[in-house]
C-alpha cells in the first residue's frame, strides 16, 4: 500500500495525476477516427490484389498518367501559394498601422475563405467564362480580340486558389505583422535607415518565422485542392491533381489498395514541402519578435 | 497619424492590387447573384428579363428543406462534440506539464495540417466497413477529425489568460474538478467557447472533401447538394444551381455576421494577440 501510494506521489510530481485522464476523449477521437484509419489505410496500400507488398505503389509511379499528377498538383499549389504569401506582404506592411475602414477591410476578406470552393468555382465560371462580365469588359476596351479563356483550364483553378487563398494568407501575416515591435523599426528610422533597410534588416528577419508558418498553411490549403479542380478546370488532362487521381481510385475504380497508397503518396509529398520550407527558415534569425508577438 | 494626401508609387501599386483583387470578388459573387434572378442571360451584360422563380424551383426540386436541415443539425452536432471533448483537453494541456506533451501536442496538430482527401478516404473506408458511413454519423464522426484540434488549439490560449490562482482558490474552499469546471471555468471561458464554436460551425458547414466522401443521398450537407448539382449542370439549369449558390452564400455571410460579433478577422484564421495599446 505504501509503495503504491509512493508510486502515485511521484507520478504526481512529475505531472501525471487523474485530471489527465479529462485528455482521454480527445485522444480516443483521435486515435480512432484519425490514427487508426491512417494506418488502416497504410495498411491497405501495401496489400494490393496483386503485385506484392509494394504493388500499388508500383502501379502509382509506373503509370506516367497517375505519377504526374504529384507534378500537377505542385505547379499548382506551389505558384499560388508563393503569389499569395509574396502579394499579402507589401500590402499587409502597408496596411500594419491604423486607419480608418482597417476593420471593414478585413471583415470583406473574410468573405471569400466562407464561400469556400464550391461557390468560388461556379461565381468563377460565371464572372470569368467566355460571355462573362471579364471577358466583355476586355473586350469592349479592346484589349483582345477573342474572349481569353480562363476557365475549365489551370488559369481557372489557380484564380480560385488565389481567391481563396490570398484573404487566409493576408490575414495571417497582417496578424504576424502587427506582433513586431513597431519601436524597433522606429529605432532604425532614427539612427538614418531608409525604408528598404528598414524593411530588410529589420522586419523580414522578424517576419520569416511567420512566412515560413503562413507559405506551410497556405501551401496546404493549395495543395489539397478538390473540388475546384473538377468544376472550373480541366479534370482529365492539365489539372487532374493528385486528390482526384486518389478519388477515382477509391469510388471510381473501386481499387481501395491504391487510393490510399495515392493517399499516402499525397500526404509524404505534403510533409516533405512543409519539412523542406521549415529546414530553409531555420536558417535565418530565430528567437523573440520583440514583444507582443 | 495623419497620412500624406499624394500616395508613393509604392503605395499606388498596392492599392491597385487590392482594388484589383476587390474587383475580382465582388464579379464572383455578382455574376452568381445577377444569373440566380435572371430569366435568359446568354450574351448580353445583364439578363433580359428577372424573376425568382429559380429560388422556388431549388426549394422545390432540390429538397433543399431536408438539405438545410442536414446540414444544421449535422454543424450542431460537430460543434456539440467537439466541444464538449475539446475543452477539457486543452484545459490539461494548457495547464499541465507532464512527459509527453508535446508529442500529444503534435498528434492534434497533425489532423489540421494534413490535406482533408488524405485520411478522408481511409476513414470512409473504415467508416463503410462498421456501417457508419452514408449516414449522418458517418458525416459526424468524419467532420469530427480536424474539428476536435480545432477547438483544442484555440482553446487553449483562452485558458492560459485565466489566472489559476481562482482555481485554487476554488479547491482551498473544498471545490471538485467538475464544480472547478462548471462553477469557475465555464462562466469564464464562455467568450473562447463561443469564439471556438463559431469558427467550428462555419468550417463544417463549409468542409467540402470529409462530408462529401462520408455522406450518403440524405446526408448531404449544402456544400455537398450543391457542388451535385453542379456537377451534373448539364441537366439542370445554371440559373437554378446559382440560386442554390446564392442560398448557400447567404448562409454562410449570416453566420459570418454572428462570427464577428465574438471573433475578429484575423482570429477565424491563426490566434493572435490583440494589440492593447
Amino acid at each position: 500500500m505504501t509503495e503504491k501510494t509512493a508510486l502515485r506521489h511521484r507520478l504526481a510530481e512529475r505531472g501525471v495525476d487523474r485530471q489527465l485522464l479529462l485528455l482521454l476523449p480527445a485522444l480516443l477521437a483521435v486515435l480512432i477516427l484519425f490514427v487508426y484509419p491512417f494506418a488502416y489505410g497504410m495498411g491497405l496500400s501495401f496489400q494490393p490484389d496483386e503485385g506484392g507488398v509494394l504493388g500499388a505503389y508500383k502501379n502509382f509511379f509506373e503509370d506516367a498518367y497517375q505519377r504526374d499528377t504529384i507534378w500537377t498538383t505542385l505547379q499548382l499549389a506551389l505558384p499560388a501559394a508563393f503569389l499569395n504569401v509574396a502579394a499579402s506582404v507589401p500590402i499587409a506592411y502597408r496596411m500594419r498601422g491604423r486607419f480608418r475602414g482597417k476593420r471593414l477591410l478585413t471583415t470583406v476578406l473574410v468573405v471569400p475563405i466562407t464561400l469556400g470552393t464550391v461557390l468560388t468555382a461556379e461565381g468563377l465560371l460565371n464572372f470569368l467564362g467566355p460571355t462573362g462580365w471579364f471577358n466583355r469588359a476586355l473586350l469592349n476596351a479592346g484589349l483582345v480580340d477573342a474572349p481569353l479563356r480562363l476557365t475549365n483550364n489551370y488559369w481557372g483553378v489557380f484564380l480560385s486558389l488565389v481567391i481563396t487563398g490570398f484573404p487566409f494568407a493576408f490575414l495571417l501575416i497582417l496578424s504576424y505583422l502587427s506582433g513586431i515591435d513597431p519601436t524597433l523599426e522606429r529605432a532604425a528610422a532614427t539612427l538614418g535607415a531608409g525604408w528598404w533597410p528598414r524593411f530588410h534588416r529589420i522586419t523580414l528577419p522578424l517576419l520569416a518565422p511567420g512566412l515560413a508558418t503562413t507559405f506551410c498553411l497556405t501551401f496546404v490549403l493549395a495543395f489539397s485542392v478538390f473540388p475546384s479542380a473538377i468544376l472550373v478546370g480541366d479534370p482529365a488532362g492539365s489539372t487532374r491533381v493528385i486528390s482526384i487521381a486518389a478519388y477515382h481510385a477509391a469510388y471510381e475504380a473501386y481499387d481501395y489498395s491504391l487510393a490510399s497508397a495515392i493517399a499516402v503518396v499525397m500526404g509524404v509529398v505534403e510533409l516533405a514541402v512543409v519539412a523542406a520550407v521549415l529546414g530553409v527558415r531555420s536558417l535565418f534569425y530565430t528567437g523573440s519578435t520583440g514583444g507582443k508577438g | 497619424m495623419r497620412r500624406r494626401l499624394v500616395a508613393s508609387p509604392g503605395a499606388w501599386v498596392v492599392w491597385g492590387a487590392v482594388t484589383f483583387f476587390f474587383v475580382m470578388l465582388a464579379g464572383v459573387i455578382f455574376s452568381v447573384l445577377v444569373s440566380s434572378f435572371g430569366r435568359r442571360w446568354f450574351d448580353t451584360w445583364l439578363p433580359e428579363s428577372w424573376t425568382g422563380q429559380w429560388y422556388g424551383q431549388a426549394w422545390r426540386e432540390f429538397t433543399l428543406p431536408a438539405v438545410l436541415v442536414v446540414t444544421i443539425e449535422v454543424s450542431m452536432l460537430v460543434v456539440l462534440i467537439s466541444v464538449l471533448v475539446g475543452v477539457p483537453a486543452s484545459y490539461v494541456l494548457a495547464r499541465k506539464k507532464f512527459p509527453g506533451r508535446r508529442l500529444l501536442y503534435l498528434l492534434f496538430l497533425l489532423p489540421i495540417l494534413m490535406p482533408p482527401i488524405t485520411y478522408g478516404i481511409p476513414l470512409a473506408t473504415v467508416l463503410y466497413k462498421y456501417g457508419f458511413a452514408g449516414n449522418m454519423s458517418g458525416v459526424v464522426l468524419a467532420n469530427l477529425v480536424p474539428s476536435i484540434p480545432f477547438v483544442i488549439l484555440t482553446m487553449t490560449p483562452f485558458i492560459e489568460q485565466v489566472d489559476p490562482a481562482i482555481e485554487r482558490a476554488a479547491r482551498m474552499c473544498g471545490a471538485r474538478t467538475w464544480q472547478v469546471f462548471a462553477r469557475i471555468l465555464a462562466p469564464l471561458l464562455v467568450p473562447g467557447i463561443l469564439a471556438a464554436s463559431i469558427l467550428v460551425l462555419v468550417r463544417t458547414v463549409g468542409m467540402f472533401e470529409l462530408t462529401f466522401l462520408t455522406a450518403g443521398p440524405d446526408s448531404q450537407t449544402l456544400v455537398v447538394a450543391l457542388y451535385y448539382t453542379m456537377s451534373a449542370a448539364g441537366i439542370r439549369a445554371q440559373q437554378s444551381v446559382d440560386a442554390m449558390a446564392v442560398i448557400y452564400t447567404s448562409m454562410m455571410l449570416v453566420l459570418l455576421v454572428v462570427a464577428l460579433r465574438f471573433v475578429n478577422p484575423t482570429q477565424l484564421v491563426a490566434r493572435v494577440k490583440e494589440d492593447v495599446d
